[in-house]
């Protein structure tokens, strides 16, 4: 059987978001916040759960390896996430599984197709808050295997022209490895939107009375976007994605959207808005493809 | 306020670099083996001036909200890095020095800083924070404040934040040798390179390296910090708003370029600029240069910076100038402004 792509989504990571979520693994607890944004994670949830998967593959702008696109190697995972920006919202006690076959094979296939790619297999290894924040989002039961991805720092290193270009061909690279693996994946694109924030927290983090966008600029560019791709149309997003990414200092920077539009083949179909709010002043959109 | 603080408490400061290289794979390349060994160096120098506490700032370890401090009396962990997890795993006993590390942050608070203490298990302390303490303090010895390089400080916040550190050790009247975790040029390769082959990314990168270890060299700390702009432009990638540390150690030491300098290694670790560097406080300035004079309201003579006999307090900096406030361990006979 032909393995496929059966939802691709925005998925972003926050740390605010399981905090306020109060799982059992987090140590710190909230009385509430962001309600738009987890709310929205969980009509993203409730669409998933129409459908059967047996994957999740995300690719986290919070892994950052200059020399290629490194993907996880060992099967299990067990230890704590301690953000290193918000220690005080997110410790996280994680354990999860990891389908080392089909990391192996997307690794395989971007190398064919001349990526620097490497494997990390060092047990020992701590997985990145970007992972975990938006696999548990999606998926609070950690019944489904993960694949994590890496992220070049391309933008910074050359431009995002250089990263966007890396990132399309690890889509497709993806893809086909999904295609030849016979699974059913879903895709997770672990970034915010725009991600200019505020540099000073209330001493109360969930007092919803300093929360709002950091300025009109991202707003307008974070509505642009997310129009467009409502609308499907990615191809043109993809076109203007180096301009969103400077002019709204958006995480997009890591590639993990290009990396998402390129597996889905840029989407010309419309895609499922689930709902926007911001975090500590960034933009947020939960969204979801379904090819 | 700087022309009061006093920087006797600060006995030495090091320019270190992190990567985990050094510690984990320092035989596959004879430049890395030569900068690790270095580090004995800075070890054997450390434990001859036993000072009370370490004080660390690592560019490995940026910070959003304001400034972080580490707290925590003993953070044990295993460190693995994110990119060069195949060189292995790190496992750390760091001590810290808990009372430092909140008067550090006090005092952040007090000079108009955001700060905040960092005192959780399983807290990511950073690659070049570990990899700098199990190279000259592995037995924990010595406690090791560490603190965070703020992503979008520029000058003026960074200079006050060492600032806070200084009326910390003074206000507890404890030594401290200061060290930045830091590589110059950090440029790394964007595909894996045989360790043999290591080198420095581009010419451009090793001439500002090279220029940048000819002024701390020659103990010009202040002049080194008044480039930081510059080669931040020049040598380094954008991912923070400049090149801060050594405003930092600026701060933390004096002002000044009254610093015998000594580049103990230099090599080429994965593209960066990796150099091990002393900085020991001194008297002898060096001459003919930048930012070793003082801002005079009354004119007393030029300084001379032409040679010649030294004219006692003929110098625009006269009598009584001394940017750190007086003798401090370790200075020399040497007095600011003589000619050779």
């Amino acid at each position: 059987m032909k393995g496929k792509i059966v939802a691709g989504c925005l998925a972003p990571h926050p740390p605010h978001l399981v905090y306020a979520e109060n799982p059992e693994q987090n140590e710190p607890h909230a009385e509430c916040g962001w309600e738009s944004l987890r709310w929205a994670y969980e009509r993203l949830r409730k669409s998933l759960s129409e459908i059967e998967y047996d994957v999740l593959v995300v690719h986290s702008p919070h892994w950052r390896t200059q020399a290629g696109t490194h993907f996880l190697g060992v099967e299990k995972f067990k230890s704590i996430s301690v953000d290193p920006i918000f220690p005080h919202l997110f410790r996280f006690h994680y354990d999860l599984t990891v389908d080392v076959d089909l990391s192996k094979a997307i690794h395989d296939q971007a190398q064919k197709r001349g990526l620097a790619t490497e494997m990390m297999n060092n047990p020992d290894f701590r997985i990145d808050y970007g992972t975990i924040v938006s696999c548990h989002m999606t998926n609070p039961a950690w019944d489904k295997p993960i694949v994590a991805i890496s992220s070049t720092g391309g933008a910074r290193y050359f431009n995002m022209e250089v990263q966007q270009a890396l990132s399309f061909e690890l889509g497709q690279a993806t893809r086909e490895a999904i295609e030849a693996s016979g699974k059913r994946a879903v895709l997770l694109s672990s970034n915010s939107l725009s991600h200019r924030h505020f540099v000073k927290e209330p001493d109360l983090p969930e007092d919803m009375s300093h929360e709002h966008i950091n300025n009109h600029n991202q707003y307008l560019w974070d509505m642009k976007v997310i129009d467009m791709m409502r609308k499907g149309q990615t191809k043109e997003f993809a076109k203007i994605m180096s301009d969103f990414t400077e002019q709204a200092t958006a995480e997009t920077d890591a590639g993990s959207l290009s990396w998402l539009l390129s597996a889905l083949d840029f989407p010309e179909y419309e895609s499922k808005f689930h709902g926007y709010g911001t975090v500590i002043g960034t933009g947020n959109a939960v969204m979801e493809w379904r090819p | 306020m700087s022309q009061t603080t006093s920087h006797k408490n600060l006995l030495k400061a090091f320019v270190l670099p992190g990567l985990p290289h050094l510690l984990l794979a320092a035989d596959k390349n004879p430049g890395w083996k030569k900068v690790r060994n270095s580090f004995d160096q800075v070890k054997a120098s450390i434990d001859e001036l036993n000072p009370d506490v370490l004080l660390v700032y690592s560019t490995y370890w940026p910070s959003i909200l304001g400034h972080q401090v580490q707290t925590r009396e003993m953070s044990e962990w295993t460190h693995v890095d994110d990119q060069f997890h195949a060189l292995g795993s790190i496992p750390y006993k760091i001590k810290g020095d808990k009372k430092l590390g909140e008067s550090i942050v006090k005092n952040a608070k007090a000079r108009g800083l955001y700060a905040k203490t960092v005192d959780y298990n399983g807290f990511p302390i950073d690659t070049g924070s570990v990899v700098v303490h199990e190279l000259i303090n592995k037995d924990a010895r010595r406690p090791m404040v560490i603190v965070s390089s703020n992503v979008y400080s520029d000058r003026a916040e960074t200079v006050v934040f060492g600032k806070a550190a200084v009326d910390a050790l003074n206000e507890q009247g404890k030594t401290a040798v200061a060290i930045v975790v830091t590589s110059l040029s950090n440029r790394l390769h964007t595909r894996v390179v045989d360790p043999k082959e290591d080198h420095i990314h581009s010419l451009k990168d090793q001439e500002w390296n090279e220029k940048f270890m000819e002024f701390l060299g020659e103990g010009r700390l202040e002049d080194a910090s008044q480039l930081s702009r510059q080669f931040h432009k020049e040598a380094r990638v954008h991912k923070v708003a400049n090149f801060k540390p050594f405003w930092w150690l600026s701060a933390v030491m004096g002002a000044n370029n009254l610093y015998a300098g000594e580049i103990l290694s230099y090599a080429p670790v994965c593209g960066t600029g990796a150099a091990v560097i002393r900085l020991t406080p001194s008297n002898k300035a060096a001459r003919d240069l930048e930012f070793d004079e003082n801002d005079p309201e009354k004119y007393s003579g030029e300084r001379n910076v032409l040679g010649g006999e030294d004219k006692d307090s003929n110098f625009e900096g006269g009598e009584g100038f001394h940017p750190s406030s007086g003798m401090r361990a370790g200075d020399s006979d040497d007095t600011f402004g003589r000619a050779p």
